[in-house]
């Protein structure tokens, strides 16, 4: 295998690593044994202890630095004599463009978001440079080549939408624990630490029917000199007891359910309260507020266990209690976040008191937090097997033996006796918005619809846009930059808040809009059809986009939240979102349609179809082959088996 | 369980990993003893593995020296001579891994692991070699066969880009969830030597190529007596000779035997790394199924092949293989 050809090959070749996680570590140890001498690698985040598990080439004292730096000098003692360069940075910068990705002779992203993976996709397709994607999920893993004019681009196929459920399930009716954690986290924890003035369509309350007027708002606002006891209780009594009170009195809803329970501070505590805070005075936690723990201030260690009724209730006023008193100054700002202790305290606390009221079994901490924050499983064996195959794959691709690329998914359980099984790769998606120029068709109403539902409903949210330039022919109507000068700017701002049809140039049905991001180089047209109605529970946004195989995708956070597009945008009055952070994520299994490279390859031999299982991102591998040498993807309507040797 | 539970510096640690396994498993992990023998790229990366998922203690069993060839694909040595010079490769690999994780033992045994006694191996759960030759591998798998207790055996081994891994985990219980039941599942595995006794022609027809030639350049290096991977491009006309032997032994058609597989393995017979990667992996996945009782083990060679990309289970024992 490592002729001299090969290794001329590799040794001349200038690569760049996108991320340097899981896969990451894994990847630029292999790429450096292989013979790889000119290797730069981008990645924005630090180290955590949670990281430490698999990410080999980081140590506990490294907790805190630039997993890219730190990556570069772990791989130096070993290869000392080798280029690495590292860039502590987001791939989205600017900085980061076309000309940028044009010096490398092939792209591996070993990223664990999806925004990340359609930018640097865009970029690979602009600088015409070859990447090899990956992903992985517990012991589930793929890589995918994807090669300009050759092979599907990233974005060629739906990817999956984030779970997302009925508003009414989580306010009224929850009848799973993930219901009730979407509820702390999205309802009630935003209504009291986070942004008062932000418009939350989600109010906390038992009942869409019974409590319309606004004033129940107020219940939440701590009163001048509120004693924090006092208050904690009260809040505690108002969405555990009086709102499932006010819930019960609608037969209607109960008449084919379990009617819940109404919980009150006072029934859990008979006459104890007053000694719950022993601890209280000893000085646990230091000033750094993320250290803050309600549990430790309870005396309890064991994020595995799962809590009374009493002990969730003393966690819940504890964590509020501390949330007031030690980090005062960040309620108003606060979103929820998995590293937050006290946070994931509170949330834990609040589901499992939800839960109790409605008959829904408790679950730990650990579980908790793991729901609520989307944490996605890893483990150290599947991203050190993914990053050898993105390195094979590497190879073939720089060595252009483009009838050897392969997809390869990494298997849990064996399917035609393989765990690792590769499959031809896809040939590009003629439709696709992305590596193609064909059009989109967006069903509107533009007599209603503002410009800026457009741009945050389409042009950030389904086209992943960071800088887009919107135009009517020749008439720019709206611009992102850094560089526009005032008037522009007061200009496209004025824009937003008008409605399509009253633009200074008008759109309405037949007009064709031009969207283009000058950082991704990407261009696409999009028809203009009017519509008048929209079904407000299957069409939410009040819009639709069509002409591409997607049918919904919302965009996804990454770690740090810098998109801020989820669950704000201003009618997510139908559906709750819970996004997914991807940690090293396998994101998409194809089922889609038959599409091969080669014209002598067809019909399928192999159907996979994906199941996600909302909160675990489980997914299950469907394989109806037995054939050898082998296997393609295909329709699952295509009954007849093929093979084709190598 | 045991009641005994994981501290919350496990905890924290392990966090995505026990969101795998479960608690559970993360606490067997811990109590798990392994062995290595035969430190090059895999084994090493074998190592990181189970180092970095918390397993109570691995023993390093590798006297030779550091050559070229380990340094190639072995990233726990640094390149250095003023580093390794006078240090066994166990020795070097120890030093690298216990920076791995703190919480796990790492130690080195001197010696020659085939002349241990059979009590020594009642101290592992699990024996992993590499670089043996056929004789070492039948004695140890035999030994850890009469130890006191289970003692889950594996050998592993990678040559130019193919990998081969062999698991005997004698008669191994488990159980799995399947739908809401729990099923309770049985395996009884052949020992290496019976293993690769089961006549050739009774095996299925689609066996991996790379089983039966990967037991021809084994039986090569042990008829001329060369230590494991040392052949070179001048020893083909020999092995395809023993090839031919073999084939005719067994009454299997040659062309089951490629002779441009035979040619790839003699000629480069190193690491690819790449390679290493994977079947480390796939290794660190399989002693980690079996410590922890959850999921099905692979059952008994795994095959990996660069050139083709399959990751290939094969059952090769002799009840299992009768009917097809």
């Amino acid at each position: 295998m490592a002729s001299q050809q090969q290794l001329s090959v590799i040794k001349g070749t200038k690569v760049l690593m996108v991320g340097a996680g899981g896969i990451g570590c894994e990847l630029l140890k292999t790429l450096a044994l292989s013979g790889f001498q000119d290797i730069h690698i981008i990645d924005m985040d630090t180290i955590e202890v949670s990281n430490l598990n698999r990410q080999f080439l980081f140590r506990q004292s490294h907790v805190g630095q630039s997993k890219a730096k730190v990556a570069r000098d772990a791989v130096l003692k070993f290869r000392p004599h080798i280029s690495i360069t590292a860039y502590h940075a987001n791939v989205k910068d600017p900085d980061f463009n076309a000309d940028f990705f044009k010096q490398f002779n092939v792209v591996l992203n070993g990223l664990d978001n999806l925004d990340a993976r359609r930018h640097v996709n865009r970029l690979c397709l602009a600088a015409d440079v070859p990447l090899v994607e990956s992903g992985t999920t517990g012991f589930l893993g793929q890589v995918t080549v994807h090669v300009k004019g050759r092979t599907e681009c990233y974005e060629c196929q739906p990817k999956p939408a984030p779970k997302t459920y009925p508003v009414c399930t989580i306010t009224s009716t929850p009848s799973k624990f993930v219901h009730c954690i979407v509820w702390a986290k999205e309802l009630l924890f935003a209504k009291l630490f986070g942004d008062k003035n932000q418009e939350n369509d989600l109010n906390v309350r038992s009942s869409d029917a019974e409590s319309s007027s606004e004033h129940k708002d107020d219940v939440f606002e701590r009163k001048k000199d509120e004693d924090i006891e006092q208050y904690g209780r009260r809040i505690y009594d108002h969405v555990f007891g009086y709102n499932i009170n006010l819930a019960l009195s609608n037969n209607e809803t109960w008449k084919n359910r379990n009617r819940p329970r109404p919980i009150y501070s006072g029934d859990v505590f008979t006459n104890e309260l007053t000694r719950q805070n022993g601890n209280m005075d000893k000085n646990f936690a230091t000033d750094d507020g993320t250290s803050v723990s309600a549990m430790a201030y309870l005396g309890m260690k064991n994020p595995q266990d799962i809590w009374s009724l009493v002990e969730n209730s003393r966690i819940f006023l504890e964590a509020l209690k501390l949330f007031f008193t030690k980090r005062g100054k960040e309620i108003g700002n606060l979103s929820f976040d998995k590293d937050d202790q006290l946070a994931v305290e509170f949330v834990t606390a609040a589901a499992n008191i939800r839960a109790t009221s409605f008959g829904i079994p408790l679950h730990s901490l650990f579980e908790a937090k793991g729901i609520a924050g989307n944490i996605v499983h890893a483990v150290a064996t599947t991203n050190a097997i993914i990053a050898g195959l993105i390195v094979i794959e590497a190879i073939k691709v720089l060595k252009n033996d483009t009838s050897s690329y392969r997809m390869t998914y990494c298997l849990e359980h064996p399917s035609k006796k393989m765990l690792l099984m590769p499959v031809e790769p896809f040939e590009p998606n003629k439709s696709c918005y992305v590596c193609s120029e064909t059009p989109l068709l967006l069903e509107i109403n533009t007599l209603h619809s503002k410009l800026r539902d457009f741009v945050e409903k389409i042009v950030t949210a389904k086209l992943g846009m960071s800088f887009p330039l919107i135009m009517h022919g020749s008439a720019l109507l709206y611009e992102v930059g850094d560089d526009l000068d005032e008037y522009m700017v007061a200009n496209y701002a004025a824009n937003l808040d008008k409605v399509l049809s009253e633009l200074p140039s008008p759109v309405t049905g037949g007009t064709m809009l031009t969207v283009e991001d000058l950082q991704q180089e990407l261009s696409c047209n999009i028809n203009i059809k009017h519509r008048e109605e929209f079904d407000e529970e299957k069409e939410p946004e009040g819009m639709l986009l069509l002409g591409w195989t997607q049918p919904f995708l919302a965009a996804e956070k990454d770690d740090n939240k810098s998109n801020g597009n989820d669950a704000s945008t201003s009618n997510a009055s139908t559906t709750a979102t819970v996004e997914a952070e991807m940690d090293d994520e396998i994101d998409v299994i194809h089922a889609g349609k038959k599409r091969k490279l080669s014209e002598e390859s067809k019909d399928a031999a192999l159907g996979i179809s994906r199941v996600a299982d909302g909160t675990k991102n489980h997914k299950v591998l469907e394989v109806l082959a037995d054939e050898d040498d082998l296997v393609m993807l295909g329709d699952e309507e295509t009954g007849t088996k093929k093979k084709r040797l190598l | 369980m045991d009641g005994e539970q994981l501290t919350a510096q496990e905890t924290a640690l392990y966090d995505r990993q026990i969101r795998v396994w479960g608690a559970d498993a993360q606490r067997r992990l811990s109590k798990a003893h392994i062995l290595v023998y035969g430190m090059k790229g895999t084994v090493a990366e074998f190592c990181k593995n189970i180092v970095l998922a918390g397993v109570g203690s691995l023993t390093l069993v590798d006297d030779r020296m550091v050559t070229e060839e380990v340094l190639s694909s072995n990233f726990l040595i640094p390149p250095d001579e003023n580093l390794y010079s006078g240090m066994t490769l166990a020795e070097l690999c120890c030093n690298s891994l216990k920076d791995f994780n703190p919480m796990v033992r790492v130690s080195v045994e001197k010696g020659d692991l085939s002349s241990f006694g059979v009590d020594f191996f009642d101290n592992f759960d699990v024996i992993v070699v590499s670089s043996c030759s056929l004789a070492a591998k039948k004695l140890i798998n035999k030994k850890c066969r009469t130890a006191s207790k289970r003692v889950a055996f594996y050998t592993v081994d990678c040559r130019d880009s193919c990998g081969e891994i062999f698991v005997d985990l004698q008669d191994y219980r488990y159980s799995k969830k399947k739908l809401e039941e729990t099923i309770n599942c049985h395996l009884q595995y052949p020992s290496f030597e019976e293993a690769i006794s089961v006549p050739w022609k009774t095996l299925p027809r689609k066996v991996s190529k790379l089983y039966f030639a990967t037991r021809v350049i084994e039986k090569f290096e042990e008829v001329e007596g060369r230590n494991p991977g040392e052949a070179s491009t001048a020893d083909l006309p020999g092995v395809l000779k023993l090839k031919k032997e073999l084939c005719d032994a067994h009454s299997l058609n040659e062309s089951h035997v490629p002779d441009n597989l035979l040619e790839r393995l003699v000629t480069n017979t190193s690491e690819f790394p790449p390679v290493c990667a994977i079947i480390g992996g796939i290794l660190g996945q399989e002693v980690i199924k079996a410590i922890s009782g959850k999921g099905d083990p692979l059952k008994n060679f795994f095959f990996f092949d660069a050139l083709d990309g399959k990751g290939i289970i094969e059952d090769i024992s002799s009840d299992s293989n009768t009917g097809k």
